[in-house]
């Protein structure tokens, strides 16, 4: 036995990564103040929301993976059940409903299963060697989809592709076979035309809109188009702090939520822009290492997968503040002001430093 | 941990590392797609976006002009701007709309028209715009409306400035009135140009001098949120306001000439000869210009464009009359410039004849004339002699030299929609009718019958070329531009149009004696009207028939239908050495010319010309007949 590389850990959280999760939570205060138009009571609840976010990190950096790894078909199973929860008290009292209230303080169970289902996922798949086969696949996609039907059933159409990426990389990490994900990829390429053509003229109109937001300026196209001259017009070194024309007089809609990556671009510029991003990349870059070097296969898959999907998030909600992807309900993680997400993203970096930190049983 | 688990691990590990390989190449490649698309934004369209940027904030916003007042020539204010309290809603601000008006309404009185029109805007306009609901609050409504506005949201009362035409009715055939822009409107302005503005001159001098009366735009750059409100000025340009409009028009005049009209529909126009300056331009019955400002209503308009007596028709501008024998002082001339000899003598049998024709053309005086010269044919207003004269002269000759003298075209007024009247011709009556010209008709147009059609403005404003010897000149209703900004006043000259050469100028010196003695001779057929005036002046009765009498019939006033009756004209200038003032006057269905329609001019001229005017003497309301009782004929 060789002893395992113990670090100094302390409270087995992991340095570098905790250093780039509190800068990235520092710029998300300092860019709030901006796109909340200097509301110092908005930023008070969001440096709460990042103080509960570090609690549950800190706290789920204690559990060690192998404990993380048994309670996988709990956590999900309780999951699937809070969704039908969620949808039956929806139901009752007649409208969309994502919450469950708690007394205390309201709950949105779907975030649970950002973390479920690739912890369930990576538990279902590595009961067996690697690579999975086509049985486990598909298995391990109905526990995917599952929950991804449930919440598109809410309806909130972002959570749900959140949780089906998640699900989907652990599947990939896992060793999917190049060939299926092939088959799968020209399955749904031949797929497209064909429901092209199942549409009606409005929803074809209405997803032509998503990629070309011209051709409905203050329709449907409104806030890619505000929100590309918010980009555009900050140029190399942005407007300043507080300055953003685009911003402080309100032409960027959601833009403490979704669109805050717009004012931020406006008010620091491609610099600011590229410093921002480095900083997600070294986040994510560290998120992969840890996956790298993980102790076992299920500790590798579930950090690859939380890791890989924060970058999913990343992509996404960059690429649809700069118009080269559809809008749709994806958070700029960890800056855009918001609850839930914040806590859930806190907690797979909790993960993440309990694989990290958990090594002294090393198998040789 | 057995062998076999322990090579499984391997190969599992190095299944998971290579596929987050192959992971981060791909992230790798999608953040360089990310930062190409930055640096595209960001640097290569950034003047574009900066631009673009530059053009959402930043707004113009208008500050509509005061428009010009209208005075008269003594300053007398025709048309100047009240302060109105109007209520306005910006819609964005209120909670509930229906409740809002439904509770308003209790307190303020909300015509269907002020919803409806206010629902039109509500769509066109933006929501964080305010809107007028109502405009021209009464006071009652005001004080009720100020005790409860903490009630409310997103209405306020506003003071705002409201055309008002102090005189009402007295000058509206002159000075029209402005009404709220309409979508006709919209197709022809410069919408600029009328940005914050909701009026726009629709008739009169408040149309002809929109450009002037308008004022120029000013602008506020404002930079504006999202939702257009204004977060603070950057710069400003002011308006300018409309230039003011002084009128020729003696008010006073105005009044004494309209009141002396009386209950008649015609119209009175008075000029002074040397400028073209008209004094008085009334044309009766008038109407209130006031409502017309927000819009009448419909029942109203209904009422004023079905009444028999026509107010809305502005007799004055675009009445077309038969001259009748007001037209004899030119044709006068005619006989002279064509070289007849003013002595020449006609006889009047009480009636004229062409040859080969047993029509007889019958003389005013039934027992005729005797034997007639120029001067006595005039002075007498002899019908025989003038079918006489135009017969031998010709319609082609008879249509250019009253041409000459401007009848036939418009006279350049500034007013919209003059028209040209008619001077017949032959190629007229070909053109028009399809027919050939008669003889008879040019025997009837000696006595300015027939086709020949003039207005009132015609009427005056050739009275007054006479009076200049031929010098034509432009009448005109303003006398000059103020601009109060600029502190200038631009004053109108004269502007001659044209002088009718004669052969002789004693052909006007003739004419004009022979017309004195219309009024001041012991025959003249207006003799009565002339008896002691302060001045000389030369005048012309005309009779014009309003329906033909059959051969041998007599007319007899009291027997027929008002409406069918003579129209009564007269022509003067006063005084007859230094003419001042030239009057036309035009009494519809007032019998002969010199009953009703000179006696209307003696005062005008009396009122223009000595500053006091007779009180009016009450109409007899039973018609005598006068018709054989004197020497008041056409």
């Amino acid at each position: 036995m060789v002893d395992p590389i113990k670090r100094d850990d302390f409270w087995h959280l992991d340095p570098p990564l905790l250093a780039g999760l509190i800068l990235l939570c520092g710029l998300s205060l300092l860019i709030l103040y901006s796109a909340g138009g200097e509301d110092l009571s908005l930023l008070f609840r969001q440096g709460v929301r990042v103080l509960i976010g570090f609690t549950v990190l800190i706290a789920l950096a204690q559990v060690p993976p192998e404990t993380l790894s048994r309670w996988s078909p709990h956590i999900f199973g309780v999951g699937l059940g809070l969704l039908v929860l969620v949808l039956l008290v929806g139901a009752i009292g007649h409208g969309a409903q994502r919450w469950l209230n708690l007394g205390l303080f309201r709950f949105q169970p779907a975030e649970i299963m950002k973390l479920g289902v690739p912890m369930m996922v990576a538990w279902l798949l590595t009961r067996k060697t690697l690579p999975p086969g086509w049985r486990d696949v598909l298995i391990a996609l109905g526990i995917v989809v599952a929950p991804v039907l449930l919440v598109v059933l809410q309806p909130d159409l972002g959570t749900a592709v959140l949780i089906a990426v998640s699900g989907l990389i652990a599947i990939f990490l896992a060793g999917l076979r190049w060939r299926y994900l092939l088959l799968a990829l020209a399955a749904l390429a031949a797929a497209g035309p064909f429901s092209w053509s199942m549409l009606h003229e409005y929803q074809q109109r209405r997803i032509v809109t998503l990629f070309d937001p011209w051709s409905d300026p203050l329709g449907a196209g409104y806030h890619t188009i505000q929100s590309i001259i918010a980009v555009g017009s900050g140029g190399v070194y942005g407007k300043g702090w507080l300055n953003g024309s685009q911003s402080q007089l309100e032409f960027i809609p959601e833009r403490s939520t979704d669109f805050i990556f717009a004012v931020f671009g406006e008010e620091f510029g491609l610099i600011g822009a590229l410093l921002l991003i480095s900083l997600y990349i070294f986040v994510i870059s560290r998120g992969i290492y840890i996956s790298f070097y993980a102790r076992d296969t299920f500790s590798r898959l579930v950090a690859g997968s939380l890791a890989l999907t924060f970058f999913f998030y990343l992509f996404v909600n960059i690429g649809m503040v700069s118009g080269i992807l559809p809008v749709v309900g994806i958070p700029l993680p960890l800056v855009s002001y918001g609850g839930t997400s914040m806590v859930t993203l806190m907690a797979g970096f909790g993960i993440l430093m309990s694989i990290h930190t958990h090594k002294k049983f090393m198998p040789k | 941990m057995d062998e076999l688990t322990l090579k499984d691990y391997l190969r599992e590990t190095s299944i998971v590392q290579s596929r987050l390989i192959s992971a981060a190449v791909i992230g790798v490649i999608l953040v360089a797609v990310l930062l190409l698309r930055l640096f595209y934004l960001q640097v290569e369209q950034y003047q574009h976006y900066a631009t673009l940027s530059q053009d959402n904030r930043i707004r113009l916003v208008p500050i509509p002009p005061v428009r010009g007042q209208i005075y008269d020539r003594n300053g007398v204010i025709l048309a100047e701007n009240l302060p109105v309290y109007t209520l306005e809603v910006t819609p964005d601000r209120v909670e509930n709309m229906g409740t809002l008006l439904q509770q308003v309404g209790q307190l303020v009185e909300l015509s269907e028209k002020d919803l409806e029109r206010f629902k039109e805007t509500l769509h066109a306009r933006p929501g964080f715009e305010a809107q007028t609901l109502k405009a021209g609050l009464t006071d009652d409504e005001v004080g009720r409306f100020a005790v409860n506005q903490h009630r409310f949201n997103g209405i306020e009362l506003r003071a705002r400035l409201q055309r008002h035409y102090p005189l009402g009715a007295e000058l509206v055939h002159v000075v029209g009135y402005v009404g709220r822009i309409s979508e006709a409107d919209l197709g022809q302005i410069d919408r600029a140009a009328y940005r914050g503005t909701d009026y726009i001159g629709k008739l009169g001098i408040e149309d002809r001098y929109e450009d002037i009366l308008l004022g120029t735009v000013g602008y506020e750059q404002v930079e504006t949120n999202a939702h257009g409100r204004v977060v603070r000025t950057l710069a400003r340009t002011s308006p300018v306001a409309g230039g003011n409009v002084h009128l020729n028009i003696d008010t006073q005049l105005q009044k004494v000439a309209r009141e002396s009209l009386g209950e008649f529909e015609g119209a009175v126009v008075a000029v002074e000869p040397q400028t073209g300056a008209l004094l008085a331009f009334v044309s009766n019955p008038v109407y209130d210009p006031n409502p017309f400002v927000n819009g009448i209503d419909a029942k109203s308009y209904k009422v004023l464009r079905e009444s028999s007596s026509r107010p809305l028709l502005n007799r004055a501008l675009n009445g077309r009359y038969a001259p009748g024998s007001t037209i004899k002082g030119l044709f006068a001339l005619a006989a002279l410039e064509n070289h007849r000899s003013p002595e020449y003598a006609a006889f009047c049998p009480g009636w004229f004849s062409l040859k080969g024709s047993r029509h007889r053309y019958r003389c005013w005086k039934r027992t005729g004339h005797g034997s007639m010269n120029l001067y006595n044919a005039i002075v007498q207003s002899c019908d025989v002699y003038f079918y006489q004269l135009a017969h031998s002269l010709g319609i082609d000759k008879l249509h250019d030299f009253l041409t000459g003298y401007g009848l036939g075209r418009t006279t350049g007024v500034d007013l919209e929609g003059e028209p040209s009247g008619l001077v017949p011709s032959r190629d007229w009556k070909r053109r028009a009718k399809g027919q050939p010209w008669y003889p008879g008709e040019t025997v009837i147009t000696g006595i300015g019958q027939g086709y020949t059609l003039v207005t009132p403005l015609q009427l005056a404003t050739v009275t007054g070329t006479l009076a200049n010897h031929g010098k034509r000149i432009r009448p005109r209703l303003v006398h000059s531009i103020e601009e109060p900004q600029a502190k200038t006043r631009q004053v109108l000259h004269p502007e001659v149009l044209e002088t009718v050469k004669l052969g002789n100028d004693q052909y006007y010196e003739r004419v004009i004696h022979a017309l004195t003695d219309v009024v001041h001779g012991q025959r003249g057929t207006a003799r009565r009207v002339g008896r002691g005036a302060e001045y000389r002046f030369a005048g012309k009765t005309g009779t014009a028939q309003v329906i033909g009498i059959a051969q041998g019939a007599r007319y007899d006033e009291n027997k027929i239908a008002k409406r069918f009756r003579d129209h009564s004209l007269f022509i003067a200038f006063a005084p007859v050495a230094d003419p001042k003032i030239a009057v036309a006057v035009i009494a519809e269905n007032g019998g002969s010319g010199s009953r009703t329609a000179a006696p209307i001019a003696r005062r005008v001229m009396d009122y223009f010309l000595t500053g006091s005017v007779e009180p009016l003497v009450p109409k007899k309301s039973k018609m005598t007949d006068l018709r054989d009782g004197g020497p008041d004929q056409t």
